[in-house]
């Protein structure tokens, strides 16, 4: 009898727990069936055989998606070299993902420090002035910044008006139309996390910098800098990760060119028609961006185990 | 005159935050500004007409587009709010369980994929499954924008969840309230605002998508996003930007109404 | 099946029995109650005394039906309710945090449980009415909660819980919240509200004061366990235990080694040399070493020799009285408190030495 009580709460928690599986079933499945199940078909294509117009030859395997990737065989005597364009595709995703973070980070740093400045109730309205952007679709912020830095846009017309230039600066289609259409797509994303951890910011603290004979620099560094760690990292990973498997902007400000790995991707669905090819670089992309996150999520429980003491 | 220290001022900051907002908002402005030329030209400034506005409405291709991406965004918002808000009461308020962790990372997956990965994985399996079945409708583009748009209607749930006071459950159940009972007259409309605010972000995010859309939708399935996207590779008139200023305005629209909504109940 | 208890002669409304709760296996197991067992009367106003974490809520959440216990029974009118889940126990709960629906009105609030027991209209609403005016908030009815203050906001929780006429009602803390004044008002409020209903309230709280001025009796509890139950006076004349002592009001300890007993009363010779009689609780029988407790105001301070002397080491004064802080010859501490009046004096300042005079009913044994 005495158990009875004991047994009756096992049950209850059992039960519980059933429930729970049942309620996050249609969650669960879903995301499976539309988002991580097909992640797995594409690692099964990547090691298959490409078919002749698109597809893969099911059954038949091959690592000539996953060699391709890095190496290519010449047609002619068969001697194998590095990719060079696949790799300088890899070279500058990485490279205009890194300058678009920086970027993104000395122009958002500042003004989420100066949002989390104001007074409350002004507060609220620039979170909102910088949520709009956020929301706002990102084609269309794209093709903003498009219409801005054209031959025949703003940008050049200015210059021209006030005779510093003779002739339109070409933008357009370089790897500077990238680089600032990202970082104008993906600013919104460093400001809010950085802002997020600014609005918690113990100003106690930084009077009692200024107390112990700070100068403004040294609070920045000494005090701010270390207590605002975890939004700088979130932000800088927010926008790492999208700017590294960026699509969209790269294709409208890049023209055909300058490529991304999105696009390079995208090639091989499309008129490359090589899809284990494509398959082997969306999981490369995939498992760089995995690697960004484990640096963050490392990063994240170290300063949460000594922050917040 | 003399200048008080103030300790929150960092030197050039306020400069650069204003610069931050002008740069955030111009190009935008110009955007909009161009919708209402006179001229066919996105470079001169021709005068003030709504004929590019006339033009949009009155093309056939544009309002299938945003009628699709409305029925769209609708169906997969509302099965993703369903299904996260779902997601949520099994995931909040809990002792550790086994699994717990797992569900998170599901949950959240969509966030952490590019999404031209997810988009060419769901193209090779949709590509089959299309043949296999011989189907071809807006359902596969209702089930990957659903996937995708759960992690975001989970988010508010789950916070509002999370700030919920525990003892109110207890008080109903101690009221003689049953379990259905205590989650129909207290659990839900305490989570409502959650609720709607998951399925406002939802529905915001389906409209957005570019890149998944793209790789999904079969032929003559455009959404607004992707029709544009075609248009941007053509020569551009400022109906495109007619076309933009309108999406721009619902995004605005929904985007302050989620802002209000969540402020009256912080 | 289980006898009725009886406690003074009144029938026990509430028993816990042998109760144990064990929160989490292994190595982070926390024992929250051993093996506690009380009967609370009928009628009764029940007070859980004790310090955070020892176990005073997790009996509360027991009886309430919140938690199920690891083994043991919990009796409601002689029947087993352990099992049973909180909505079908005629327990109603005051939450510390008043718990109050922030989507419905004080009205609504009130009306929620009755609704749910399934009452007619009618019953509903003349119910809701004579609670909204036995808690004084008629013109409140149709407020929502978060437009009340704190200590409308605790009347609101008290009517809804006394609104389905409960057999018991369970406080948790429910006073905490408010200010000092207020919470003065409450107690009294609340004394006033059990005696009109006629309801047994257990009140859970760890302010010694609250628990004296408003209970039939005190259990105090200390890690999982009730160290002493009985009336206020009980509790603050005769601490069973060291613990009991120390929690509630100030103490001085005396230690002594017993000579005699003799009609309920212990001889016992201090070690700072004289005896002094000491009353001792029931089921012991002091020997050998034991401590005394001697309550501060149960002590006088006088000039000469008395039964212990020691050094004046410094008076404080707190207005209503003065405290004599002395110290032994055997080196232990010992604290007087007098009455102040406008004309006394002390005669004697810091460094004088004085005698101490033990009240005749004034010491009593620890059980150890």
């Amino acid at each position: 009898m005495a158990r009875e009580p004991e047994l009756a709460a096992r049950q209850a928690h059992r039960a519980e727990i059933r429930s729970r599986w049942l309620l996050s079933a249609p969650a669960l499945i879903i995301i499976f069936v539309a988002a991580v199940g097909p992640l797995f078909v594409m690692l099964a294509y990547s090691v298959m055989v490409r078919g002749d117009y698109g597809d893969v030859r099911f059954g038949e395997f091959s690592s000539e998606g996953w060699f391709n990737v890095f190496f290519q065989r010449d047609i002619f005597d068969d001697t194998i070299t590095y990719a060079d364009a696949h790799l300088s595709i890899f070279w500058r995703s990485i490279r205009l993902s890194l300058i678009t973070t920086v970027s993104t980070l000395i122009l958002g740093f500042p003004t989420a420090y100066f949002i989390a400045t104001r007074p409350r109730h002004t507060r609220e309205v620039w979170v909102f002035l910088i949520t709009i952007p956020f929301w706002t679709n990102l084609l269309i912020r794209t093709f903003a910044m498009q219409e801005v830095i054209r031959n025949e846009g703003v940008v050049n017309t200015l210059l021209q008006a006030l005779g510093v230039i003779d002739q339109p600066i070409q933008i357009l289609y370089t790897d500077w139309a990238i680089l600032f259409g990202m970082v104008y797509v993906y600013l919104p994303l460093m400001v809010l996390p950085l802002y997020a951890s600014m609005e918690r910011l113990d100003f106690r603290l930084v009077e009692a910098g200024y107390d112990l004979y700070a100068g403004r620099f040294a609070v920045l560094r000494r005090i701010i800098l270390p207590l605002v760690k975890p939004g700088l990292v979130a932000g800088s990973i927010l926008v790492f990760i999208p700017s590294l498997g960026a699509y969209v902007t790269p294709r409208v400000l890049g023209g055909g060119k300058n490529m991304m790995l999105g696009n390079l991707i995208e090639l091989q669905f499309g008129a490359g028609r090589n899809w284990p090819l494509g398959a082997a670089l969306s999981i490369t992309l995939m498992v760089i961006v995995m690697v960004a996150l484990l640096f963050y999520v490392r990063n994240a429980s170290r300063s949460g185990a000594t922050g917040h003491g | 005159m003399a200048r008080y220290f103030d300790v929150k001022r960092q030197t050039g900051f306020a400069t650069i935050a204003i610069v931050t907002f002008v740069l955030l908002y111009l190009p935008i402005a110009i955007l909009v500004i161009y919708a209402f030329n006179e001229g066919e030209s996105l470079a001169n400034w021709e005068g003030f007409s709504l004929r590019w506005f006339v033009a949009a409405a009155n093309n056939d291709a544009v309002k299938q587009a945003a009628w699709r991406s409305l029925v769209i965004a609708a169906f997969a918002a509302t099965f993703a709010t369903i299904a996260a808000t779902m997601a949520a009461l099994a995931t909040t308020r809990t002792r550790r369980y086994r699994g717990l962790t797992f569900k998170y990372a599901m949950i959240n997956q969509p966030l952490m994929v590019p999404e031209i990965v997810t988009a060419v994985a769901l193209l090779i399996v949709f590509s089959q499954v299309k043949v296999w079945t011989g189907y071809s409708g807006l359902g596969y583009l209702i089930l990957a924008h659903t996937a995708f748009c759960i992690p975001f209607a989970y988010l508010p749930v789950r916070a509002r969840l999370e700030n919920m006071d525990l003892a109110l459950e207890s008080a109903a159940a101690d009221l003689y309230a049953t379990p259905w009972k205590t989650f129909r007259r207290i659990t839900l409309p305490l989570l409502q605002p959650g609720i709607v605010a998951g399925f406002m972000l939802a529905f915001v995010i389906s409209l957005d998508d570019v890149v998944i859309t793209e790789f999904v939708k079969s032929g003559g399935q455009d959404t607004l996003p992707t029709y544009m996207l075609g248009q941007l590779r053509r020569v551009i008139t400022p109906e495109v930007n007619a076309i933009a200023t309108l999406f721009l305005a619902l995004s605005v629209l929904i985007v302050t109404a989620f802002f209000f909504i969540n402020r009256q109940k912080a | 099946m289980p006898e009725p208890l009886r406690v003074n002669e009144r029938r026990v409304a509430v028993e816990a029995r042998n109760i144990s709760k064990v929160f989490g296996t292994g190595e982070h197991a926390l024992r929250a109650l051993d093996d506690v067992s009380v009967g609370i009367a009928e009628n009764e106003f029940f007070t859980l005394l004790g310090p955070s974490g020892c176990g005073k809520t997790t009996l509360l959440r027991l009886i309430a039906g919140f938690e199920f216990p690891t083994s043991g029974a919990i009796l409601l009118g002689g029947e087993d309710i352990a099992t049973l889940p909180p909505y079908k126990r005629p327990v109603n709960t005051v939450f510390q945090s008043y718990a109050l629906f922030p989507h419905l009105t004080v009205a609504q609030n009130v009306s929620f449980g009755l609704e749910m027991l399934g009452k007619p209209r009618g019953e509903i609403e003349a119910r809701v009415a004579e609670m909204l005016k036995l808690m004084r908030m008629e013109q409140l009815a149709n407020r929502r909660t978060d437009q009340i203050s704190g200590g409308q906001a605790q009347r609101v929780a008290l009517a809804r819980a006394l609104a389905p006429a409960p057999k018991v009602l369970l406080l948790d803390e429910p006073l905490s919240a408010l200010d000092y004044k207020l919470r003065k008002e409450m107690q009294l409020e609340l004394k006033r509200m059990q005696a009109e209903t006629g309801i047994t309230f257990i009140f859970v709280t760890h302010d010694q004061e609250e628990a004296l001025t408003m209970s039939d009796r005190v259990a105090v509890m200390s890690a999982g366990k009730i160290l002493q139950v009985g009336s206020p006076r009980d509790i603050y004349d005769r601490p069973a235990e060291r613990f009991v002592a120390d929690f509630i009001g100030e103490t001085n300890y005396l230690a002594g080694t017993v000579q005699g007993v003799d009609g309920g009363r212990a001889e016992v010779l201090l070690k700072t040399g004289g005896r002094i009689s000491a009353s001792y609780s029931e089921g012991m029988t002091p020997s050998g070493e034991v401590t005394l407790v001697v309550r501060p105001e149960h002590a006088r301070a006088v000039e000469g020799a008395a039964d212990l002397s020691g050094a004046v080491e410094d008076i404080v004064y707190f207005g209503t009285d003065t405290h004599i802080h002395t110290r032994l010859d055997d080196g232990s501490a010992f604290t007087v408190r007098q009455q102040n009046s406008r004309n006394a004096v002390l005669p004697f300042a810091r460094g004088d030495r004085i005698g101490i005079v033990v009240g005749d009913d004034a010491a009593q044994v620890l059980r150890d």
